[in-house]
């Protein structure tokens, strides 16, 4: 993980971001700096430390999931990233620019060119019909509104709602509100798009086709996209990196898989042992570098455990010869895909 | 009557109460009542102990002021700045009763056979209701057929040009309030002053400052009277609009200006249409009552009517007033409905 980050620069960096909710905050943020939890802060100075020094790397094109139970910080920490809150302390660097320096004027270039945002509670405008809440970006540029109209009508083609364009939000059912609110997104042309819980308000079927409409929409856009979910099933799904929060703290981040392998504390091991790790797991996760034996059937490196016990009948003894693209990589063992479906206990680690 | 003269001289202010200067002026009713009967009112008993109110110390002792003279000497402050205060609020006002008096010689100088059609086309450019336009009509022959014409229309021009005024200043008070906690701390209660004082008050201060004759008095008194709904449903119009919302707007670098006009005030407005409407049937209710004033229309054949006990008069002008209660109400709310409706499909 901190391999490939390095060889790259992230398009979004945030270095040592404190919140902290009260009378004073300023006054707090030496004591959160000394290392002062969230229980002990709000218990003997009456102040909610929000975030607890976040350091992440988000990288251009990448899905950084955040992850988190609710009052863990999450949507306070994507919100910091357009200043829709404003940090105690800490950089937000965007390209190398410190996001929380920007002057009012620059802030709102901000936020008509470079970042756009999805929301739980879809927030359309109720009074705009549909075609005019997906234009919303470039009309607020004050662009002229037959062009951004065209432009929304084809991001609305995009996201499966032609037809739909004179209709007012209150008359779409959920998940075609939140297909509105991705359309408005996409239509600011924003290389970044910022997504709060955009699919946990909504049915788990609804909620997955709408994954999937994510997902087809990045491999053909490369957006940098944030994303804020509670739902393990769903960071696994989308992340490229995902990080983990608790408190306002980052307790681990990196590549997903990594993170079900080798959980960093007990917080996580609970949290990753309830999924489904044979369907989320990929080869490429389990495989050992050791050739195959000749004459033994290839696997896909990004296949899911899923497809291979699948493919082995559930017979322990196959040994596949693993194939990234067109190269040969090394050989996955039926036994230890098996082992690898067992979850770590929490209570191993501490025994 | 020296009941307190032993506490007075317990706590040894009665030099100070003697040095004083009597306080002259006319006697009090019991006094005149004491001096007449002849009766002393000494040892009654503790019981009957007077409580110690201003008058009663003022017996006992001379220095303390009484009770009249606290209300004239409000009297006295009052006409001490009515002049500077009329040199301000004239010139400003005057504007108000060239409206009124414009108003009220214009819809008497159009003929009935034009205004009752404008009247009609107005209410149903307003609501795209023949239902309600027909009934406007029936509304207004009733009240021509029992020559109540006259005063009605006059009564219609100023409910009009104070509603007119009232949203003119309202809006803008409302948003205002809606924007700033602290202001809107410090007008709630002077919005809830202007509401419960009787309304008879209202115009005790007025008629200081301005001549009856002049219609500015009244349309004051009106406009005090019914702003208040419209600036109080504006700013809870604007503070209930989704923050959800409000905070999308802004995720996409909506200016201040954009927000307001392109989603605060359209969201917000539902509850400014219920305040105008409060407005228009305040402005109703004040418009009677200030006919004390000289307003002329419906409210001054009502006043006829107590004045000279002419029962059947203003009965029958109560009823106009209800009649166009009823029409007021009924348009704007039919308007009110038309455009949320336009707003949502």
């Amino acid at each position: 993980m901190f391999d490939q980050q390095s060889s790259k620069t992230p398009k979004i960096a945030i270095r040592n971001l404190y919140k902290i909710f009260g009378t004073s905050p300023e006054t707090m943020v030496d004591l959160a700096k000394s290392g002062m939890a969230k229980p002990e802060m709000l218990k003997q100075h009456q102040h909610v430390l929000g975030l607890d020094d976040i350091n992440i790397d988000m990288m251009a094109g990448e899905i950084t999931v955040i992850m988190g139970l609710s009052g863990s910080g999450k949507s306070t920490l994507i919100r910091h990233l357009n200043r829709l809150i404003e940090p105690t302390d800490g950089q937000v660097l965007l390209d190398g620019e410190d996001v929380t320096q920007l002057s009012a004027s620059g802030l709102q270039q901000l936020r008509h060119k470079k970042m756009s945002m999805v929301f739980q509670k879809f927030a359309l405008l109720p009074h705009r019909t549909v075609l005019e809440n997906a234009a919303l970006g470039p009309i607020v540029r004050g662009e002229p509104a037959g062009p951004a109209k065209e432009n929304a009508k084809r991001w609305l083609e995009r996201v499966g709602l032609a037809g739909y364009e004179a209709n007012y939000p209150h008359q779409l059912s959920g998940g075609m509100q939140q297909r509105v609110g991705i359309a408005r997104a996409l239509c600011s042309e924003a290389e970044i798009m910022l997504m709060d819980e955009a699919f946990s308000a909504l049915d788990p079927i609804i909620r997955t086709d709408m994954q999937s409409l994510l997902l087809e929409l990045q491999e053909e856009l490369h957006k940098t996209i944030i994303f804020i979910t509670h739902d393990l099933d769903e960071a696994l799904r989308l992340a490229d990196h995902l990080v983990v929060l608790k408190d306002g703290r980052v307790v681990q981040q990196g590549e997903p898989q990594g993170i079900i392998l080798n959980p960093e504390d007990a917080y996580i091991e609970t949290f990753v042992g309830d999924i489904n790790r044979a369907r989320v797991l990929r080869v490429r996760s389990i495989q050992s570098s050791d050739p195959a034996p000749a004459g033994s059937e290839t696997i896909s490196a990004t296949a899911t455990l899923e497809d291979a016990i699948e493919r082995a009948k559930g017979n322990p003894d196959v040994i596949f010869s693993v194939s990234e693209g067109n190269s040969t990589q090394g050989s996955l063992n039926m036994r230890h895909v098996f082992k690898s479906l067992v979850p770590r206990r929490p209570s191993e680690e501490t025994n | 009557m020296t009941d307190y003269s032993g506490t007075i001289d317990a706590l040894g202010l009665r030099e100070w109460c003697d040095g004083g200067v009597e306080a002259g002026g006319p006697m009090t009713m019991e006094q005149l009542l004491n001096a007449t009967n002849g009766t002393a009112t000494d040892d009654k008993g503790f019981l009957s102990t007077p409580f110690p109110s201003l008058d009663v110390l003022h017996n006992a002792c001379g220095a303390i002021p009484r009770t009249r003279d606290m209300t004239a000497g409000i009297e006295d402050l009052f006409l001490a700045v009515k002049a500077p205060l009329k040199a301000v609020l004239d010139p400003i006002t005057q504007p108000l009763s060239w409206a009124l008096d414009g108003a009220l010689a214009g819809i008497l100088a159009l003929p009935w056979m034009v205004t009752i059609p404008l009247i009609m086309l107005l209410v149903f450019y307003a609501t795209r209701s023949l239902k309600t336009t027909f009934m406007v009509f029936g509304g207004l022959l009733v009240l021509s057929l029992i020559d109540h014409y006259t005063y009605a229309m006059q009564t219609l021009a100023i409910i009009m040009v104070c509603t007119v005024i009232s949203v003119l200043f309202g809006i803008p008070i409302g948003i205002a309030m809606s924007r700033s906690d602290r202001l809107q701390r410090v007008s709630l209660p002077i919005l809830d002053l202007l509401q419960t004082l009787p309304t008879f008050v209202y115009l005790i201060p007025l008629i200081f400052l301005f001549s009856v004759t002049e219609a500015k008095l009244y349309g004051i008194a009106i406009i005090l009277y019914a702003i208040v709904p419209v600036i109080r449903l504006t700013d809870l119009g604007i503070r209930l609009v989704d923050k959800d919302v409000l905070e999308a707007v802004d995720s996409f670098g909506m200016s201040s200006r954009q927000r307001l006009m392109g989603v605060e005030i359209p969201l917000a407005m539902p509850n400014i249409m219920a305040g105008v409407n409060q407005t228009i049937m305040m402005s109703l209710a004040m418009v009677v009552i200030a006919s004390l004033v000289s307003a002329p229309g419906l409210g001054t054949l009502v006043l006829r009517g107590i004045n000279k006990l002419e029962l059947g008069v203003g009965l029958v002008a109560g009823l106009g007033i209800v009649i166009l209660a009823i029409l007021l109400d009924r348009v704007t709310k039919t308007a009110m409905a038309r455009v949320n409706r336009s707003m949502e499909s």
